[in-house]
């Protein structure tokens, strides 16, 4: 803290250091959270410094939910009005959403709705599992091939996916699974299992597993303390870290197209491909737009509930605060 | 800047052999299933492309498969069409990460920086892009700009070349640009927050040592935050360049590669699954694959990319 500084400083000299906040208006919030001497004069400039911080924050904000907003107002405008040229609706109407669940798209997306979710949950279940006991393994145990379980890890995290879809569909045919469940819910490990893995041995070495013995030195019996001080200790973690595998499962595309051929495993992404209009004159923007924005929301709400979890996981619990 | 995720500190002097092997099973037997789930759905298949890629093999004459060695990458590698779909792989892998290390160094910068109560909030709104479907963000985007439901071209009539029947979609520049524009929307926040996890490794002390013998902003930037940053800023460009280069859900949304938009995945997914000449197509599939591991090996070995940066850092 004192580095360059031949005092050494209590708390105040360093929120009051020279050319820390004069110079830098851009680095006044982070000092000012420090602050414990306050001044009139840095009161004044503080407020500054919170109102641009505003200002950035929005102007972040509108390119982070333009786009979504923009398909949000697109799902509301009847097909007669969407040549507008606007990006408001002129009147805003449901047709879209009716058609999607009561009309004559409502087979291929509730259908595609119900493949998306259950095949998304169950990759998402067993990689976690697995990803558990990988990482819980690599975390706490000495064994030979740690090292080769994570590269193997890390390198199909790389892979590119269409060069799996190739072999991936003459097997499936050969073996049954084209167009299953199954079929989709294997190939979707390769998607979950590397980056869960990754991310739960990230948290569990931050645990402080010795807590599990002193649980059982102070009396407690070895699964009351895996259940009462394990589980705990790790449940965060395996959560995000589900969180995160579910966002990757529920963005697919490539193999939902590729190894699927009709409503009995197609995926909602797949399916938006696939809309057409209610008759073949009219175009399907505003059924997809809608259809969009439903299987949006789930993501949106797990983004407003979990974003610290979510960042944390995303950097390995490298960014704190 | 540890790297140590394999490396747990344990008390080796005390393990006797016969708990060491304990250990060495009970830790294949915890890690083993993932570990062979992982080789089935990645090793097996690339394996059997591999032998598929030295046969003519369709599936609408399966009957007719024939051992041609490596024919079909002699065919591959000698038709212009696959060099100008690597050429626009590798431009937009190219642009998108470069921009996408800038933004997302701003963003990162931001967040760092940022007051309390706004940084929450960011945080927030950049995992939407984040979050959202690819092929979701791809549809916005288009929709945006299409003639027919877009908006853009009223909007932006003012500006020279934008008019009211710029068809964005009718031509391979301006398609493109759209299609990266939607990429790095919806990728800049990921580089984003793998930069501001490397710019909370950057010691404090460092920093403010160096305003206080007078180091402007862009000095400080260059010779103390950007130096320590190094090893991050590599792995989230690697993991980003080798993400952009299997690029396929806008451009199949967006164009479905007309008008010179066509990239490598699409070109492996329409030769396989469009016109299921599977010899073919997974020849495809086996350059596109190495090409990436190109990448990752040039980084690695060239860059001194240390991948386990990004999990094993705390």
């Amino acid at each position: 803290m004192s580095t360059g500084n031949p005092v050494p400083a209590p708390q105040e000299a360093v929120t009051t250091r020279p050319g820390t906040d004069d110079r830098h208006p851009e680095a006044g919030g982070s000092v000012g959270r420090r602050d414990v001497a306050p001044e009139t004069a840095r009161r004044g400039k503080r407020g500054q410094g919170t109102l641009l911080w505003w200002i950035l924050a929005l102007v972040i904000g509108v390119w982070c939910l333009f786009p979504l907003f923009s398909i949000f107002a697109t799902s509301f405008k009847a097909p007669s009005d969407l040549a507008n040229g606007a990006l408001l609706p002129t009147t805003w109407s449901t047709e879209n959403y009716r058609e999607i669940f009561v009309g004559d798209s409502r087979e291929l997306f509730l259908t595609a709705l119900r493949n998306s979710i259950g095949i998304t949950v169950i990759a998402t279940l067993i990689a976690v599992v697995l990803a558990t006991l990988a990482a819980y393994a690599i975390a706490r145990l000495d064994f030979p091939g740690k090292k080769l379980v994570l590269t193997v890890s890390l390198m199909v995290s790389m892979f590119p996916v269409i060069s799996l879809v190739t072999p991936l569909f003459n097997m499936w045919r050969v073996l049954g699974l084209y167009d299953t469940w199954l079929g989709l819910i294997i190939p979707y490990l390769s998607l979950t299992l590397p980056i869960s893995i990754w991310t739960l041995a990230a948290f569990f070495k931050q645990i402080p597993w010795e807590l599990d013995q002193a649980a059982q030195v102070d009396g407690a019996t070895p699964l009351q303390a895996f259940r009462k001080v394990i589980v705990p200790l790790a449940a965060p973690g395996v959560f995000t870290t589900a969180i995160i595998a579910f966002f990757i499962a529920w963005n697919d595309f490539v193999f939902g197209i590729s190894l699927t051929s009709t409503e009995t495993a197609r995926t909602v992404p797949a399916a938006l491909a696939f809309f057409t209009g209610a008759s073949q004159f009219e175009s399907p923007t505003g059924a997809i737009s809608a259809a969009a924005i439903i299987v949006t929301i789930p993501i949106v709400i797990l983004v407003l509930l979990f974003q610290r979890q979510i960042v944390a996981g995303l950097t390995n619990g490298a960014v704190k605060g | 800047m540890s790297t140590a995720v394999e490396s747990t500190p344990r008390p080796r002097g005390r393990a006797k052999s016969a708990r060491a092997t304990s250990e060495a099973r009970l830790g294949w037997l915890l890690a083993g299933p993932a570990f062979f789930v992982m080789l089935f759905v990645v090793l097996y298949p690339i394996l059997q492309a591999l032998y598929d890629s030295l046969f003519t093999y369709r599936l609408t004459a399966p009957d007719d498969k024939q051992f041609v060695g490596l024919a079909n990458y002699g065919v591959i590698l000698s038709d212009p069409v696959f060099w100008k779909d690597l050429g626009v792989t590798v431009l937009i892998t190219v642009v998108t990460v470069l921009v996408e290390l800038i933004l997302g160094f701003l963003l990162a910068l931001a967040m760092h920086h940022a007051i309390k109560q706004t940084r929450g909030l960011i945080r927030t709104m950049i995992l939407v892009p984040y979050g959202i479907i690819t092929v979701v963000s791809a549809f916005a985007w288009y929709y945006m700009f299409s003639i027919d439901s877009g908006f853009i071209n009223s909007w932006f009539s003012w500006v020279p070349g934008i008019t009211a029947d710029l068809n964005w979609f009718a031509e391979g520049s301006t398609a493109l640009s759209v299609i990266m524009l939607s990429e790095i929307w919806k990728t800049t926040p990921f580089i984003s927050l793998l930069l501001l996890a490397g710019l909370a490794q950057v010691p404090g002390d460092l920093t403010e040592a160096a305003a206080v013998d007078g180091a402007s902003w862009w000095q400080r930037m260059r010779l103390v935050i950007l130096p320590n940053m190094k090893a991050s800023i590599m792995v989230a460009v690697l993991f980003r360049a080798m993400d952009a280069f299997r690029i396929f859900d806008a451009v199949y949304i967006m164009t479905n590669g007309a008008y010179g938009t066509e990239v490598l995945s699409l070109l492996a997914y329409r030769t396989s699954i469009g016109r299921l000449e599977i010899g073919m197509g997974s020849a495809i599939s086996v350059i596109l694959f190495l090409c990436v591991a190109l990448m990752a090996f040039i980084a690695v070995k060239v860059f001194k990319v240390d991948l386990a940066d990004r999990g094993g850092s705390k």
